[in-house]
């Protein structure tokens, strides 16, 4: 059971920990600074702080002391760009885009048979893959060259990005991505090579037609379960999405209240037909339903879901919960989410109740719990 | 030779020490200064080598008019300051 998250924020990286009797902020590190997304490396117990200094750029800082002091590691760099380079494909926003990082999207540590690997996914496009914990860093050319990268397309942001990474636990080699917008992608190889996948992934917002393009959907998160890594759940832009056959196909799962629209999904670690959301009001508005901050679970696998908000609140709440916001612990039973607004909240028991960390934090980009190996 | 000068803000994050860097222009200086302050090169230029999209350079107290390839003639005289563009309230 863990006893320990991450929260990065708007303003600073907190730690908060666990005691005999409540949750409490432990440690904050990068105070001021907007700590876009961190990594724990469950291998090793590093920790990695990806921070966006606006003017200054995007910095990566890894710690190895369990945050008592960091130090600044190799951000991904974008290659040269060649001077002749015309894409293959119009792109869809009618310009390519810049051969530069913007953000840090997505931190993940590779297998267990393979220490010091870690993957990261950027915008606008780019993975980048580090073999010696972030001392340095390559652009995955086989995925970034590919014709169908080209005509990936900004969801929210204005460039495309790569926010999802799941490693399969069977296989270190098998890594699935979850690309706004641009599908989900798969490769069996290490990266080596990439196929698009997503049979079943439906995209309202693009002309009659092309909804189910796959390489036009957007997944806002895509989770495996560790147990089952078969077993997927997409929160998409306009839906969630199940698979349980390693992304080949996907259902949509609808008519479920509040709303279907969120950013972030959470599956249980060994039940793959337990997963949880944070709904909003669909994407022109992006509060929650009448006032009320709730969460959403199933235990059916998407056929019916309960309505969970004891200790939320139910009155003019209008905190968002982005995609990288919301965190399910090793054991299933401890869940941890975050808000623009600063609120914080824990449940020990699988979600029924919550309990209030804070709620006067900077706005939380991130939460993940620390896990064992 | 010419100095190079960085904002403050930017010592924060950065060791970044004021420096005479020899070149003909911004490019040349820039690349000199980097060469023995090599993280201070990516607080500066984007991927590309082009300088980020919110800094500015002044030589000599004029805003340079080439921020993609730093073509700007420096003089050995000349005082670099790399700065932010302002931006907000």
């Amino acid at each position: 059971m863990s006893s320990r998250f991450h929260v990065a924020t708007r303003k600073g990286l907190f730690t908060v920990a666990r005691d005999s009797a409540a949750w409490s902020i432990e440690r904050a590190s990068f105070l001021g600074d907007n700590c876009t997304l961190s990594l724990h490396d469950p291998r090793d117990g590093a920790l990695y702080a990806a921070l966006n200094h606006g003017h200054f750029g995007v910095k990566l800082h890894r710690s190895r002391d369990a945050g008592a002091t960091w130090e600044e590691i190799a951000a991904p760099v974008y290659p040269e760009k060649p001077a002749d380079y015309t894409p293959t494909h119009t792109p869809a926003e009618g310009k390519p885009v810049d051969w530069a990082l913007k953000l840090i999207w997505s931190l993940a540590a590779g297998g267990p048979d393979e220490p010091g690997v870690l993957w990261c996914g950027t915008l606008p496009g780019g993975l980048f893959r580090s073999d010696n914990h972030g001392d340095s860093w390559q652009l995955n050319r086989p995925l970034w060259d590919d014709p169908l990268r080209e005509q990936w397309f900004g969801g929210g942001a204005d460039q495309p990005g790569i926010h999802s990474i799941c490693v399969d636990p069977r296989d270190s080699r098998r890594v699935l991505l979850g690309v706004s917008c641009g599908g989900v992608w798969i490769t069996e190889d290490a990266g080596a090579s990439w196929r698009l996948s997503g049979h079943g992934l439906r995209a309202e917002y693009m002309p009659p037609g092309q909804e189910f393009e796959p390489n036009f959907q957007d997944p806002h998160l895509v989770v495996q379960c560790r147990s089952r890594p078969d077993a997927l759940w997409i929160q998409h832009h306009n839906g969630i999405f199940r698979s349980t056959d390693g992304s080949a196909s996907w259902s949509e799962i609808t008519g479920v209240a509040p709303s279907t629209f969120g950013f972030a999904v959470a599956v249980h670690p060994h039940d793959p037909e337990t997963a949880w959301f944070v709904p909003a009001i669909k994407d022109e508005k992006r509060i929650p339903a009448a006032g009320r901050v709730v969460v959403n679970r199933t235990r059916d696998g998407g056929r019916s879901f309960e309505t969970l908000s004891a200790g939320l609140p139910q009155e003019h709440a209008y905190d968002l919960v982005y995609r990288h916001a919301l965190d399910v612990d090793s054991t299933g039973e401890r869940l941890v989410f975050g808000s623009t607004t600063g609120s914080l909240w824990v449940s020990e028991d699988g979600g029924d109740h919550w309990t209030t960390v804070s709620n006067h934090l900077p706005p939380i980009h991130a939460v993940q719990f620390e896990k064992p190996a | 030779m010419a100095t190079v000068r960085f904002t403050r803000n930017l010592q924060r994050h950065v060791a970044c020490p004021s420096a005479e860097a020899p070149g003909a222009t911004v490019r040349e200086s820039l690349d000199h200064y980097f060469s023995i302050h090599p993280r201070v090169r990516g607080y500066v230029l984007d991927d590309q080598g082009a300088l980020r999209h919110h800094m500015a350079i002044f030589v000599d107290g004029r805003q340079i008019r080439d921020p993609q390839r730093l073509t700007d003639p420096v003089t050995p005289a000349a005082e670099i300051d790399i700065i932010q563009s302002l931006s907000g309230g």
